[in-house]
């Protein structure tokens, strides 16, 4: 009762605005909150509310999450994501793969697939020659024949469809902290690429290309790099020079390129090999993007599977639902239909042309990035149809589902805070603050490509589904 | 007679600025009801009751706000809507221009925002209510909970967790509290003093600090603990804390206990706590048998809310204790009022949007001998149902729930008890009729400007039956309160109420007016 006794009343309002006016009126000082109902009824709210922490009773539940929390963070925050290897083909990662086709997002049947997704599984049927026509492909994908499921569950991250068949090769992340491994395939190109369910004739040879020469000659390149090539100062570099590492990875590619170019000359390889390389990254401006998706997941899986843990540890979209993974919650995902993104749409498509939230891209937001650094890309700003100031709104925002701010990855524009990093499922449902999610959007048409750049919001049904499950798992639903 | 309901979406608005909203298109003519509530599971049982939950409603998230408007013709539902939207976006535009430096969403980044908070102010929906308390709690806050329908389990869990932290949960459904000097939720503007008050009881707390100022004293704190607190289920924690922290306090040097009649034990727990204060304490446990109280060291029992504040001024000034307030000085103009009844004009009635007037008033007419029939009645057998024939005496507490669902607060609108005296003006049996009038931050701008035209309306009806239809009414509020009592009480007085100084009072003039005063003797 000391607080009360205080010479001072302080005083937070929330509900009847008038009540803060009266309060300062005898002179307290008040803040009125903008209050929404952070639940759809009571029972739910009562049940998120007992998941909060209190620093002085240890014994509650949510000081349990809270001490979950700050090792999940520590997991995540003290990650070395390093580029050690790149395999030949995925088939020899996974021996038993066999005729499964890996895809974005939570698990989803071909019937339920939206069309880019098809449309990235048909070209991939033709790369692998399953099948000879796209008539064909599609006879097969739908036969039953071919498995299919989210790279996640094997920890691979793919952006846009995220397809990854037996032979193609794959990035081998390795976080050196804690040895766990993430994988990502090679961005095979631009808009007009197979991620965006374009399976024309030269989408089929880039992805051969890539087969042949592009994969075999960085592997050998990175043999020549002891340790491999250290991904975590490439992105901490990268922010301080326009990036925020999912929209727009300029800087980044463009390290990676100067990375490599001394490795590719010292491996021995043929000119032709070097050539293809180099011109494959230049042309490339997303390059970098898959390996900043491998570098989160490596992070994000040493996060994982902490008991009592809120924090979520992937976010990913598979075009019709939006998953979220949570650290203490197990392998299950929390979904709800994926949103449309909104932002820059390239004439003569339209917001009618574009597919719903697309790919595991997000999981870059998950640690950290994109969205949650957009403070730093403000390249990207008018890309996504805003202004820089309300970037650094947004970045802000986030700030307020977040557990840490990531001390190795700084933003120049907001005094070089750190990257608010670590979404907390009871913030992001308390705060009515759903995480953004920086995004390609993709035509909803397979075999268009991508239409334009802009903004999504994980769905906040997620969230709360999450928050409900932990309560359940911790005793602390009504 | 064309109803309409149309949802405003993710557009969240707290439940009195609704209520402003729909009391402004009530007010309009040709609109019968219109009612504006947020989307929740409980607001939608509201709307399904009165048989106003169309698909429109049904399909509301908990952000939307769903409203109802019910009118004569189309034109008038019409430009309720037109109304409606103008009100609802300009409140909006305002809130934009105040939230430059943007609002914290929750108590968390509340708390990140400003440091030294200290007490959080919950007048939220009661569904959500409990749940930000615990949040409030578990940040190191105190809880002022205006917010009633709380469940008494969260109220309990909150309330023990409260009292392991060393912190205060004042209510649920607390109306009013002073801090420091601080007003709290609807609050009178008393000045500071050596009073600390300790209450369950909104409008009782009220009227006892108003008539404490009346007296030239002031108050240092006065805590409030929620109507429930003294339940068994509840066991009186808050009032046994607030009893603690007045001891402790140096301000405070006589303290007042008020309470509806606690279960045995808390009484017994919070006698044993009062006489361990170290200080004075007036108490009154309203309808409790009085014995209870009495004879206790440090403990003076008292009756009325009036001799609460009279018994804790006098102590303060170390003054002899007045005489037993049995009854308030008899009125100037009683007797003349008395003459111009009829001599079947028996009849009281209490229209009240206090609850702890609606009760003293019951208790008072109770000891003249008088059976009194309530919505919210001591003794079962007297509850009050609508269209009874040959009822006596009534009294109708207007903030009560079967009146508060879906409406306004009686303090802010007077719709109902206008209705309800002009219904009374017309029963030939009834011959005087109390209101009371309550001022404060929160409650009505100008109440008397809205009552005096109806007592006017209400005597012009009797007097067109050849009757005279006598109104006491008074008014719970200071001078330095925004609405100003004198200018209160002069615009009542000038439509011929006969003004009483207290709540007490009233109900003793009223019955003295009809006839019944001779009976005071016997108590």
């Amino acid at each position: 009762m000391r607080p009360l006794v205080a010479p001072s009343v302080s005083v937070l309002n929330l509900g009847i605005g008038d009540f803060a006016a009266t309060a300062r009126a005898g002179g307290a000082r008040a803040i009125h909150l903008d209050w929404r109902p952070p639940a759809a009824d009571g029972e739910s709210a009562w049940a998120l509310a007992r998941l909060f922490g209190d620093d002085s009773d240890k014994d509650a539940v949510g000081s349990r999450i809270d001490r979950a929390n700050r090792e999940a963070m520590s997991r995540l925050l003290d990650a070395q994501p390093v580029l050690v290897d790149v395999a030949r083909r995925a088939s020899e990662v996974w021996p038993d793969l066999g005729r499964t086709i890996l895809h974005a997002g939570p698990p989803i049947e071909w019937g339920r697939m939206c069309r880019p997704m098809r449309g990235a599984i048909i070209g991939a049927i033709l790369y692998e020659g399953w099948a000879g026509t796209p008539k064909a492909a599609g006879k097969l994908a739908t036969s039953g024949e071919i498995a299919f499921a989210p790279g996640h569950h094997r920890g691979a991250v793919g952006a846009m469809a995220g397809v990854v068949s037996p032979s193609m090769p794959l990035f081998v992340v390795r976080n050196a902290a804690r040895g766990n491994i993430a994988y990502a395939p090679i961005a095979d190109g631009g808009g007009r690429s197979l991620q965006f369910g374009v399976y024309e004739t030269e989408v089929g040879d880039r992805l051969k290309l890539i087969q042949r020469f592009i994969g075999p000659g960085l592997k050998r390149a990175l043999s020549t790099l002891e340790g491999g090539l250290p991904l975590k100062p490439i992105i901490a570099q990268a922010l301080h020079m326009g990036d925020e590492l999912h929209g727009r990875t300029t800087a980044a590619t463009s390290l990676v390129f100067r990375a490599f170019t001394r490795p590719l000359l010292d491996a021995g390889l043929d000119r032709r090999t070097v050539v293809a390389i180099l011109r494959h990254i230049q042309s490339t401006p997303g390059f970098f993007l898959n390996l900043a998706m491998a570098a989160a997941k490596a992070a994000l899986d040493a996060a994982h599977g902490v008991a009592d843990s809120s924090l979520v540890t992937a976010i990913a979209r598979n075009g019709v639902e939006t998953g979220i993974r949570v650290s203490g919650l197990g392998e299950r995902w929390f979904t709800a239909p994926a949103e449309m993104p909104s932002g820059v749409i390239v004439p003569p498509y339209t917001a009618v042309d574009a597919n719903p939230d697309l790919g595991d891209s997000a999981i870059v937001e998950a640690a950290g990035l994109g969205a949650f650094a957009l403070g730093a890309g403000l390249g990207l700003v008018t890309a996504v149809g805003g202004t820089a100031e309300a970037a650094l709104d947004l970045t802000r925002d986030l700030d307020s589902v977040t557990l840490a701010r990531n001390p190795a990855f700084t933003l120049p524009a907001l005094d070089f805070v750190g990257a608010p990093t670590g979404i907390d499922v009871r913030k992001v449902v308390d705060n009515g603050v759903r995480p953004a999610i920086v995004t390609a959007i993709a035509h909803r048409q397979a075999g268009l490509g991508q239409i334009g750049m802009g903004l999504a919001r994980a769905p906040m049904a997620c969230f709360v589904g999450a928050v409900a499950a932990l309560a359940r798992a911790l005793g602390a639903a009504s | 007679m064309p109803i309409r309901s149309l949802v405003k979406a993710d557009l969240y608005k707290d439940s009195v600025a609704l209520m402003r909203v729909a009391e402004a298109l009530t007010a309009l003519s040709g609109v019968r009801r219109a009612t504006l509530l947020m989307g929740t599971q409980a607001n939608k049982a509201i709307l399904a009751e009165a048989a106003m939950l169309t698909p429109e409603a049904i399909a509301a998230r908990p952000d939307d706000i769903m409203a109802v408007i019910d009118g004569a013709n189309d034109a008038a539902v019409d430009a309720a809507v037109a109304r409606m939207n103008e009100l609802l976006s300009g409140n909006l535009a305002a809130e934009r221009g105040a939230a430059a430096e943007r609002a914290p969403r929750s108590l968390a980044l509340g708390v990140a925002r400003m440091k030294d908070a200290n007490l959080a102010m919950i007048s939220v929906p009661g569904a959500y209510a409990g749940a930000e308390a615990l949040k409030a709690l578990r940040l190191g806050l105190n809880v002022f909970l205006f917010s009633d329908n709380v469940p008494v389990e969260q109220e309990k869990a909150i309330k023990e967790l409260a009292q392991r932290k060393g912190l205060i949960v004042m209510g649920p459904d607390c109306g009013t509290a002073i801090l420091h000097g601080v007003p709290l939720g609807f609050a009178n503007v008393v000045r500071r003093g050596a009073i600390g008050l300790i209450a369950a009881s909104g409008t009782g707390l009220q009227e006892v600090m108003c008539q404490i100022d009346r007296r030239g004293e002031g108050v240092s704190h006065a805590i409030g603990a929620g109507g429930r607190d003294a339940s068994e289920a509840i066991g009186g924690i808050t009032l046994m804390q607030g009893l603690d922290l007045l001891a402790a306090d140096a301000e405070t040097r006589v303290i007042v206990l008020l309470s509806k009649p606690p279960a045995p034990a808390v009484a017994a727990a919070l006698l044993d706590r009062a006489a361990a204060a170290g200080k004075p304490v007036v108490a009154l446990f309203l309808g409790g048998d009085s014995a209870m109280v009495a004879g206790r060291k440090n403990i003076l029992a008292v009756r009325t809310l009036e001799e609460a504040a009279e018994r804790a001024v006098a102590t303060l000034r170390r003054r002899a204790t007045p005489s037993r307030m049995t009854r308030a000085p008899s009125l100037a103009g009683v007797k003349r009022e008395q003459a111009r009844l009829r001599a079947d004009q028996r009849g009281l009635r209490g229209l009240y949007s206090g609850g702890t007037f609606c009760s003293e008033a019951q208790l008072i007419w109770r000891d003249l001998g008088l059976k009194t029939r309530s919505n919210v009645p001591f003794d079962k057998d007297l509850l009050l149902v609508e269209g009874q024939k040959g009822i006596e005496h009534a009294v109708v507490d207007f903030g009560s729930d079967e009146f508060t669902i879906g409406r306004p607060h009686p303090m802010i609108d007077m719709t109902m008890r206008v209705e309800r005296l002009l219904k009374e003006a017309r029963d030939p049996a009834v011959g005087v009729v109390v209101l009371d009038v309550v001022l404060g931050h929160g409650a009505h701008a100008d109440p008397a400007g809205v009552l005096a035209p109806a007592i006017q309306k209400a005597k012009a009806e009797a007097r067109a039956k050849r009757r005279y239809l006598s109104v006491v009414a008074f008014v719970c509020g200071t001078e330095q309160d925004p609405q100003r009592r004198s200018d209160q009480e002069n615009k009542l007085r000038k439509a011929g109420a006969l003004l009483a100084s207290s709540s007490a009072a009233a109900a003793w003039a009223a019955a003295e007016i009809a006839g019944f005063g001779k009976n005071m003797a016997k108590r």
